[in-house]
């Protein structure tokens, strides 16, 4: 799994090739967000560069942009979130996955920090 | 995603600063103060509110006492309402105007003790107000004795919710003889207290007025209670927000006028009468009829929530206004907004859309309040 400043993440599916990934927001950004009330999650065909506003996340307070880690073109959304849209805050990092994309340019990959490189990263926020 | 939250140095902190932080407050910037958004969650806040009892600490608004004889006619000068018959131990909701009938600030005004009034304003607003107040007052040639002061050492709690006269019965029990907007002074934890019992969440309650060098005992002390939980500034908004209450800022500001922003009650007929209001033609002109706006509750039938800013539009597609407040409401469990639209398209049942990322989804004007309020009215005679 790898992660964005911007608190999303991205986890490339084995059985894909390293073609297709799913994409969320983190522990850390589900936390900061609060109850997630609504989610917006892209249509499925949706072609997004890199640090496009992909998703939006909304809490009781405030509606949060969410930004496409990679490039690609979204394959899945993940539908159960516009029914049970705390499962962001229950497991933000696996069942909570907001679309699965196929990755345009898999080197993307190598500018994004690994788990631990993150870790250090949200020590100095 | 989030924003790194950066504290600066030229915030100022409510005497409450340290418990917020020990109870795992967030805090964040709000007019000028680090403020608590939420501890434990704004939609648990929000709820335990609605059932429970909520503490809110409030200190960051501004609270002043205004006496002597020539009281009456600095306060009668600067807003729509009749104060010569308010009498000691009620409270009032008043409006700052400016000269063209503007609103400037919401304020509640009360009479707890015999010498005078007792103002408490919004924080975003309080320098603003204090500094009219005190240029009328150097700048009246009457020569009626009048005494202002703000008292900066004064801090303000708000305990609200069904069982907020629980928490209050083993204090002070003498408060909860007050009906709703009523006030007094009263002895709490061996300091002077005003009291009143009001709030801005829609439910039962009381507001604290109590010394700063204090307050953290009467925040520990009132915590101790298992009822009684924290509430941040995120559940504030959301509950009077349901509340159908406006929000200084939000709702009005010196472009609306008090028959705009759906104040009327803010003002005494007997000042209609009379006159004697700022802005009176404008206003006289509004309640006549000839009003382009006004306030009015919206419920969201479809998709996101709506958000300060969204425009509403006809459901033919015609421009009708924006919305200043939305939220997904936590006790109904759809979204609700406050907003501007022509009186025309304001009654209730009119269908609408709002528009939010560019999409238009349908919504529907309904009655204020969102969620019924839970006031200790006295009993009508």
């Amino acid at each position: 799994m790898k992660f964005t400043k911007d608190h999303e993440w991205v986890n490339v599916t084995p059985e894909s090739g390293g073609n297709e990934a799913f994409v969320g927001i983190t522990a850390y950004a589900a936390e900061a967000l609060g109850d997630v009330v609504f989610v917006e999650v892209p249509e499925v065909g949706k072609v997004l560069k890199k640090g496009d506003s992909f998703a939006v996340v909304e809490s009781v307070k405030a509606a949060s942009d969410v930004y496409a880690p990679v490039s690609g073109e979204v394959i899945e959304a993940n539908d159960l979130l516009s029914s049970a849209p705390e499962t962001i805050n229950a497991v933000p990092e696996a069942g909570g996955w907001i679309a699965k994309i196929k990755l345009a340019d898999a080197s993307e990959l190598d500018g994004l920090m690994d788990r631990a490189a993150y870790e250090a990263y949200l020590a100095t926020l | 995603m989030p924003e790194n939250q950066s504290h600066s140095d030229s915030l100022k902190n409510t005497p409450l600063f340290d418990q917020h932080v020990a109870l795992g407050g967030q805090m964040v910037p709000f007019a000028g103060y680090n403020m608590p958004v939420k501890y434990e969650g704004v939609l648990a806040e929000h709820k335990w509110t609605r059932v429970e009892a909520g503490l809110f600490d409030v200190s960051h608004m501004g609270q002043a006492r205004l006496s002597g004889e020539g009281a009456i006619a600095v306060l009668e000068a600067l807003t729509p309402t009749d104060f010569a018959i308010l009498p000691q131990g009620k409270q009032k909701y008043s409006l700052l105007l400016n000269e063209e009938g503007g609103i400037l600030d919401d304020w509640m005004v009360s009479r707890p003790f015999a010498e005078g009034f007792m103002l408490v304003v919004n924080a975003a607003c309080k320098d603003q107000d204090f500094d009219i107040i005190a240029d009328f007052i150097a700048n009246d040639e009457t020569g009626a004795d009048v005494e202002f002061e703000v008292l900066t050492d004064r801090a303000l709690l708000a305990l609200q919710g069904p069982r907020a006269k629980d928490v209050m019965t083993e204090l002070c029990p003498a408060a909860t003889e007050m009906y709703f907007m009523e006030c007094g002074t009263f002895e709490l934890l061996g300091e002077v207290a005003y009291i009143s019992r009001s709030g801005y969440t829609g439910e039962d309650g009381f507001e604290i007025s109590f010394p700063a060098a204090r307050v953290a005992d009467l925040w520990d002390e009132l915590l101790s209670n298992p009822i009684v939980k924290p509430i941040g500034l995120g559940a504030r908004d959301s509950l009077r927000l349901e509340a159908g209450m406006p929000l200084y800022g939000h709702e009005m500001d010196a472009g609306y006028t008090l028959v705009e922003s759906n104040l009327g009650f803010a003002m005494n007929k007997s000042r209609l009468t009379r006159g004697d209001i700022r802005g009176i033609d404008r206003l006289r002109a509004q309640l006549d009829g000839k009003l382009d706006r006004v306030r009015v509750a919206i419920r969201v039938l479809e998709g996101p929530p709506a958000r300060e800013g969204a425009r509403i539009v006809s459901e033919n597609g015609a421009e009708l206004g924006v919305v200043t407040s939305g939220v997904p409401s936590p006790s109904l469990g759809y979204s609700i907004a406050m907003g501007y639209v022509p009186p025309a398209a304001s009654a209730i049942g009119t269908r609408l859309k709002l528009e939010t990322r560019g999409r238009q989804y349908a919504a529907e004007i309904v009655s204020l309040p969102f969620v019924a309020n839970g006031y200790h009215r006295k009993p009508k005679a």
